[in-house]
Parts: C-alpha cells; sequence; structure tokens
C-alpha cells in the first residue's frame, strides 16, 4: 500500500494554490535579473511562422520573440480578462453597437532589427492572417469571419470594424499566434519569409535555431514593457521523448516543461526533488471524446449512440485516471469551471454523467434491444500516443463491455490515425479531442457542429445548428447560459453526436527557482515569458 | 583488384535503384501525409483549402511517376530535394546530424574493439576456465540486454548516484556539443550512449573473436609454430589472431554502418539529434522526400561497408584474391 507523502502533499498544496491564483503573485519588485531559463519542449516547429502553423512546438521557442496586441494576463492566466501587449492602457470597449474596436498602440515600440513599430505593421499583420493572400495559408483566419476591415488611421491607431457584434472576437484576437509581423519584412521579403525568419518585437531575440536539437533567445534590451524580461535569455531544447524531459528536470539540465505531464512523472520528481520542485496544476482546454461515425450502422441510430455514453462512468474513471492520465475533471461540453459550463447538477441531468451508474447502464442496454442491436463489436480508432489517447482508450473498451458490446481497438501512428478520422472513416467509433488556446466557449463548442471543418462525425443536425446560431446572437451570459444547456443537452445527450470522456489535467512541475510562470489552463498561453524569472538563491 | 572495385561500384547502382523504387511505393501506400499531420495534427480546424494549398506546393498532387521521377532525377543534379516537414534542404537536415551519429558510431566502436578483441582472445585461450566462464557471462549479458534499456539505466544510475553522493542529481548533457568546441562538453554527452551501444556490439564481437581464435588454434600451423618452440605470445598475435580477424572485421563493418543510422531507440533515450533520431521524425512526419533519402542513405552506407569489407579481407589474407 502507498504511504502518505506529506512532500508530495505540501507540494500539490503549494502548486494547486498556484495554479488557481490563490496565492498572491511574487511582486515584481523580487524579480532578479539575469540567468538563462533552459526549458524542454516535446516537439519540433515544423517552421517559425506563427501565422501558419497550429502546434504549441512552434509557440513554446518563438512566442517569446514577438509581441501581440493583446493577450491573456501573464499575472493571472487563469482568468478570462486580457490585458494590452502592444495597446496601450486597458483593452477598448467596443462602440458603433459593438462593431467597432480602436486600439490606441504604445509608441516608442521597435523591431528587433531597430524598425519602428507601427499600426501599419500590425494592420499588415492582420491582413496576412485574416484576408491572405491566395497560395498564402493562415490556419486562424476563420476565427475573425466578423471582421470586415482593419485600418490604421494614424500611426499608433488600428481600428478593428466588424460585420456583426461578436463576443468571440477579442479572444480570437487574443489567440497567442497573431504575432505582430513587420510590415516592411511582409513587402521586401514576401509572405513566406517568417517560416524561416524572425523578426519580432517580443521580450527575446532570436539567437539561433538548431534543427533538432534546440532554439536560443537572448534578452531584448528594448523590450517595450518596461524593466522586463528578466531573463537574460533562454533555450529550448527539443527533447521529444517524454523520459528525457522528465529526467532532464531531475537532473537539472532543463527547469521547465511547458506542456504537461502526467501524475506518476509529477509524483517521481517530487520524490526526488523534494522543495527543489514546484509543481502547478490546473484544468486543460482540451476534453478527449469519443466520436461515433453516424454514417455507419448501428451508429446512424441516436439510441446506439447514447447508449456508448450511457456506459460510461465517468465520476468514478475520474477518480482512477486521474492517478495515472493526464485527465481528470468531469465536464461537458464548455471548459469546466467557465460561468457557461453546467454546475454538477445541470451535469448529472445529461445521459452518461448520473451518479447512479447502474441505472445508466440498464438504460443503456435497453436502448440497444430497442434499436435491435446485438452481440455488436465496435472497430474502435486510436492513437498510438499513450497521453491520454491509449490509457482512456482502454478505460472506455472496459466501460463499454458493460453494457455487452465488444470492441476491436486499431491504434493507429498518428498520421494514419488521422487519415482514418479525417478521410476513410473506417471505424466505427474514434478518439478525438477538442484542444484551444483561450478558453472561448462559444467558439469552442462548435466542434459539435455537424457543419463544423472538425467534427469528423459525418452527422447532419439543423437543429443543434438552429441552437447554436441563436447561442451566436445571445447577448446577455444568462441568455447565452440557458442556449448552452439547451446546446449541450442536444449533442451529448438527445443525439449523442460525440460523447465527451474527460477534460484534460494540466501538470508542470518545475524547479522551484523559475519564478513568476504561472500556469494557464491551456499549453499554447502564457508563453512569452516577459515576467519569468529565476531564484538564483535556489540555483 | 581495381576492376574488381569498379565491377562492385557499378553494381551498386541497380542495387540502389532497387531500394529507391522499393522505398518511394512503399512510402506511398500509406494513408495520411505530412499536411495532414501539420496542419490537423493538433486537433484544431484545418481549413481543407489550406491542406490542398500544402499539398499542392509539396507535390503531393502531382503523378507518383513524376514524383519518382524527381526523386530519382536529384541524384543527377545533385538536388536531394527538402524535407517535406521544415522545407530545409534535405543535405542540410542529414548534414547536421550526420557528424554526431558519425562520431558516436567510431566512439562505440572503439568500446566495442576495445572490449571485443582482447576478452574473444582470452576467452579461448583459458578456454573452459573460470576467466572464459565471465566472458561468455559478460558477453551473453550484452546481447541479452537492449542498449536503450542500457541507456535508461545509466542514466537513471547516474542521476540516483550523483543525488546521493553530490546532493544534486547529474546526467549526461541533452544538448549536442561538437568535440572542436567543448571536447569535455562532448565527451560528457557521447561517452554514455557509446558505452551502452558498445557493450552490446562488443557482446557479438566477443563471442565472434573467440570462436574464430578457436578454430584457428587448433590450425596444424599453430600446432607447427609451437612445436618450434615459438613464444606463445608470438603465435597468439602473429600467426593466430590475423587469420582469426576475417569474421571479426565483417561483423565489427556491419555493426559500424548499423550504428551509422540505426540507433534509433537509443538516440532517444540520451536525446541525440543523430540521424536514428531524424529517421524516426520523418516517418512520424510522414516526410517522404526526407525519408527515402534516408532509406537510400542507409542502403548506401551498408553497400560502402560491404565493399570495404571485401577489400580487407584480401588485406588480411593475402591468400585472397579477386578477379
Amino acid at each position: 500500500m502507498k504511504c502518505f507523502n506529506p512532500r508530495i502533499a505540501i507540494a500539490m498544496v503549494i502548486g494547486f494554490a498556484l495554479g488557481l491564483g490563490a496565492v498572491a503573485s511574487v511582486s515584481a519588485a523580487k524579480a532578479q535579473k539575469g540567468g538563462i531559463l533552459q526549458f524542454v519542449v516535446a516537439g519540433e516547429s515544423p517552421s517559425k511562422d506563427g501565422h501558419r502553423e497550429t502546434t504549441y512546438a512552434t509557440i513554446h521557442p518563438y512566442a517569446p520573440m514577438y509581441s501581440v496586441l493583446i493577450r491573456v494576463n501573464p499575472d493571472d492566466p487563469q482568468s478570462s480578462d486580457f490585458v494590452c501587449d502592444l495597446c496601450k492602457g486597458k483593452v477598448p470597449k467596443p462602440t458603433e453597437g459593438d462593431t467597432k474596436y480602436t486600439f490606441k498602440l504604445v509608441k516608442g515600440v521597435k523591431f528587433h532589427d531597430g524598425t519602428p513599430l507601427t499600426a501599419h505593421d500590425v494592420v499588415a499583420t492582420y491582413k496576412k492572417i485574416i484576408f491572405p493572400p491566395q497560395g498564402i495559408p493562415s490556419a486562424r483566419k476563420a476565427f475573425f469571419k466578423m471582421v470586415e476591415s482593419v485600418t490604421a488611421p494614424d500611426n499608433h491607431t488600428v481600428v478593428f470594424k466588424l460585420k456583426f457584434p461578436s463576443g468571440a472576437f477579442l479572444p480570437a484576437l487574443a489567440t497567442p499566434y497573431n504575432w505582430i509581423y513587420a510590415k516592411k519584412d511582409l513587402d521586401e521579403h514576401g509572405y513566406n519569409w517568417h517560416r524561416d525568419n524572425v523578426n519580432g518585437s517580443g521580450p527575446f531575440m532570436f539567437v539561433q535555431h538548431q534543427p533538432g536539437a534546440l532554439v536560443e533567445g537572448k534578452r531584448n534590451p528594448n523590450y517595450h514593457h518596461k524593466g522586463q524580461p528578466y531573463l537574460d535569455g533562454f533555450k529550448a531544447l527539443v527533447a521529444k521523448k517524454m523520459s528525457v524531459r522528465i529526467q532532464a528536470i531531475r537532473g537539472n539540465r532543463a527547469a521547465i516543461e511547458f506542456r504537461g505531464f502526467p501524475p506518476k512523472a509529477r509524483d517521481d520528481l517530487v520524490n526526488a526533488l523534494g522543495d527543489k520542485l514546484k509543481v502547478q496544476e490546473s484544468d486543460w482546454n482540451c476534453s478527449l471524446l469519443a466520436t461515433p461515425n453516424h454514417k455507419r450502422k448501428p451508429f446512424d441510430d441516436a439510441r446506439v449512440r447514447r447508449a456508448l455514453t450511457l456506459a460510461v462512468n465517468r465520476w468514478e474513471g475520474s477518480k482512477y485516471l486521474s492517478k495515472i492520465a493526464i485527465v481528470k475533471t468531469v465536464g461537458g461540453a464548455v471548459f469546466p469551471g467557465h460561468p457557461l459550463a453546467a454546475t454538477k447538477e445541470e451535469l448529472t441531468q445529461l445521459a452518461g454523467y448520473g451518479t447512479d451508474i447502474e441505472k445508466a447502464r440498464k438504460e443503456a442496454r435497453q436502448l440497444l434491444v430497442q434499436a435491435g442491436v446485438s452481440n455488436l463489436t465496435i472497430d474502435y480508432n486510436n492513437r498510438d500516443v499513450d497521453q491520454p489517447y491509449k490509457v482512456v482508450g482502454t478505460w472506455l473498451i472496459d466501460q463499454w463491455k458493460q453494457v455487452g458490446l465488444n470492441v476491436k481497438q486499431t491504434v493507429r501512428p498518428t498520421p494514419q490515425f488521422y487519415a482514418n478520422l479525417r478521410k476513410s472513416h473506417e471505424n466505427d467509433v474514434s478518439i478525438d479531442f477538442n484542444c484551444q488556446s483561450v478558453v472561448n466557449p462559444i467558439a469552442d463548442v462548435s466542434k459539435f457542429l455537424c457543419s463544423a471543418g472538425n467534427n469528423y462525425s459525418q452527422c447532419e443536425d439543423p437543429e443543434l445548428e438552429a441552437i447554436y446560431d441563436k447561442l451566436l446572437r445571445a447577448a446577455s451570459e444568462k441568455e447565452q447560459r440557458s442556449l448552452m444547456r439547451q446546446y449541450e443537452k442536444r449533442a451529448l445527450d438527445e443525439q449523442a453526436i460525440m460523447g465527451v470522456t474527460l477534460w484534460w489535467y494540466k501538470i508542470n512541475p518545475h524547479r522551484a527557482y523559475v519564478k513568476g510562470w504561472k500556469i494557464a489552463p491551456s499549453h499554447y498561453l502564457n508563453q512569452q515569458l516577459d515576467n519569468v524569472w529565476l531564484d538564483q538563491s535556489m540555483m | 583488384m581495381y576492376a574488381y572495385i569498379v565491377k562492385r561500384v557499378l553494381l551498386m547502382i541497380p542495387t540502389l535503384f532497387g531500394a529507391a523504387v522499393l522505398v518511394f511505393f512503399l512510402l506511398r501506400l500509406l494513408p495520411g501525409d505530412v499536411c495532414e499531420v501539420r496542419l490537423a495534427g493538433t486537433g484544431l480546424y484545418a481549413d481543407p483549402r489550406d491542406i490542398a494549398l500544402c499539398r499542392e506546393e509539396l507535390g503531393l498532387d502531382d503523378p507518383l511517376a513524376t514524383q519518382f521521377v524527381d526523386f530519382v532525377g536529384g541524384y543527377l543534379t545533385g538536388d536531394l530535394g527538402k524535407s517535406m516537414w521544415t522545407g530545409q534542404p534535405i543535405e542540410y537536415e542529414i548534414g547536421l546530424r550526420f557528424k554526431l551519429s558519425l562520431q558516436l558510431a567510431i566512439m562505440a566502436t572503439l568500446v566495442a574493439v576495445a572490449f571485443a578483441i582482447p576478452l574473444g582472445i582470452i576467452s579461448a585461450v583459458k578456454q573452459d576456465t573460470w576467466i572464459d566462464y565471465a566472458v561468455r557471462t559478460f558477453s551473453i549479458a550484452g546481447i541479452a540486454i537492449p542498449s536503450f534499456w542500457l541507456g535508461i539505466m545509466i542514466i537513471l544510475g547516474l542521476l540516483i548516484v550523483t543525488q546521493k553522493l553530490f546532493g544534486a542529481g547529474w546526467m549526461p548533457p541533452i544538448n549536442y556539443v561538437s568535440p572542436f568546441e567543448d571536447p569535455l562538453g562532448n565527451l560528457a554527452q557521447l561517452i554514455w550512449p557509446a558505452v551502452a551501444t558498445g557493450y552490446r556490439y562488443s557482446a557479438v564481437a566477443t563471442r565472434m573473436t573467440r570462436s574464430a581464435m578457436l578454430e584457428v588454434l587448433r590450425e596444424d600451423y599453430v600446432r607447427t609454430a609451437r612445436a618450434k618452440g615459438l613464444v606463445e605470445k608470438l603465435i597468439i598475435n602473429r600467426h593466430a589472431l590475423k587469420n582469426a580477424l576475417l569474421p571479426v572485421v565483417t561483423i565489427i563493418a556491419i555493426e559500424f554502418a548499423f550504428l551509422i543510422g540505426g540507433l534509433v531507440v537509443t538516440e532517444q533515450v540520451f536525446n541525440l539529434n543523430g540521424l536514428g533520431k531524424l529517421f524516426v521524425d520523418a516517418v512520424g512526419n510522414q516526410d517522404f522526400a526526407l525519408t527515402q533519402q534516408l532509406v537510400m542513405l542507409v542502403v548506401l552506407i551498408f553497400v560502402l561497408t560491404n565493399l570495404v569489407i571485401d577489400i580487407l579481407y584480401a588485406w588480411l589474407d593475402p591468400r585472397i584474391r579477386y578477379a
């Protein structure tokens, strides 16, 4: 039997407190200057261009080299507040019927090559992101469907005009990939120049990139947030194997990994390093889904899909899986804890979320009988990645067996997994996920819409589309909340378009001498590192 | 001899072409492609138009025949193409990693030879004594233990031991530095994987040296040498060892070739940015262009190694002559 370890408990309590923002942030006055932060990254970015890439492996090494217009508050990344980075003062309120946003820029900002940053650079950047010329990819242009125009009436003012009021605009603007490029670079070198080159205005300047090995940055002495950054520089070391990343922290070859480790790794590190380690934990804006293929019989029948979700004991699963995998929180379609998310009472009204699992499984068996399904074997597509796919996938197989379903799981490497999920659809049910950066429930839940490009269930449900349409236009939070419940009921219960298994849980154990960095609900957020510092006395 | 070498070099062409055909078409049988992985691999919405654009840019929509001609034609023009993942020239991607893999292969070979030859000889000379049993146990363990497992144990051992001794765990650096810039740093990183892979390698070579020596030591000319009263050292070194080395050289050379591109797992364990790790990344990313060039590189290394072995045979055993 595992004994209670007070060191783990203390570290976790401190970590939780930090993660939830319950402890007042260490004041900037205490921050020490100097030092090189070494961190490990589990992947390598295909290019240096944030506008075209979608992986966190682009964000972690290159976001510190760029500024953005607005961002998630680096001192309180758990909040849904946005703060200005390049804009002055507070994030502006919309005018003209909530269709116009006017941003005043901080003066005196310079790109790393010395070029002054003006509103024309911001406009050129957003035109590239929102209205890219033909042949230029922009991974997030769909986020800005509401934008009619971006203009610069003068050198320090940027105006976004929207086609219609939208609560999704500011979160889209705060997406951490929206790095501001110099208009001069775009004009002179073309829209592909940033694939291989860096010229930002962020806290750190590009030093070198050794493909497959590291990205190095050094302090930008002209950074516009005075007094920052605290670090002399950073090195982002590529280490794809998790054991290497864990050992790197243990052996002090790296101080932190920003994506997240499973609980076992946290416990091992806490045991090995004791008070030299700090653990920050947070709910993660990623949910793991089970997506039925609506074009395959009998999964075209909502009763069968409901049976799949009814069979899953999420509350018990959370208790055990959270000890071995990067999942924990039971939640619906909306990021848990958000004002628009279902309360536990509301959740328990949904199929598969009740607290009486025997009752739910009895109903599941009855639904299967009503649908004329007996001795069904599910052809189940999973991804060849341990955390959390294979771990949760194995658990799901057991859950479905509890209602008499057989499962034939095919675990495929990532490219083949996606080819199957997105194109060939040679499965009955597939593991799937919904991972977002800025917490923006109204946009995030669009994954469940049958018309969504990243909904791979091949479903059709005009009623759900109609509810979403109303949700998009809902003005008050109360109305949004009410519509969100209808949407959730339709998507997760009545039609069981997809099943949410559990929400991911982010665990970041790091060397205790790393200060200032606060865990965010996404591994994409809060990565500019301008407020991070190293406590030399603890090194 | 020269005619033989020329003939062997010419024979390399159909071998390489056959390998090119195989790797090119086998890769295309895999479902999915680099654009899917790159743009949709994070689960975020990927615009099908962007995926189509990516495919068009990389030539993945071209007919297979055109793609194959581009691939093979690159050898004639000296252009190996660009990595589909990073967009960098393939020569650059491979060149960066080749020096590390080559250095590691050389170090592992040195470790292996340093152990294998003396241990193999001692084991044969002291056959069926406790020394022989000890060497055989050592070598069988080396064959049985996977290098990557030994690598993990080495890292954990270093962390645990140094933490106990000095209060802070130490592990080898995870970032490569050139031996010309920082010889100690370079050694601190590479000596451990060299030991991990060199141990298995030495175990294979030790057993081969032992059996070859045992065979040679029973030859008539060795008995004659002993009858003549030659000292045992001379008999072993001058008469037996050189003749026993033929199969050992073959093993060492083939293992060396394997080490350059085949240390897939060990490189991952020690986070070495070598060709093995590049191979895994290229396959994982469905980077066809890079994968096929890496396969061709490994094929070329093996073909060249075999040629070198044949030439070495003639040097080691003057009775061997190639027509």
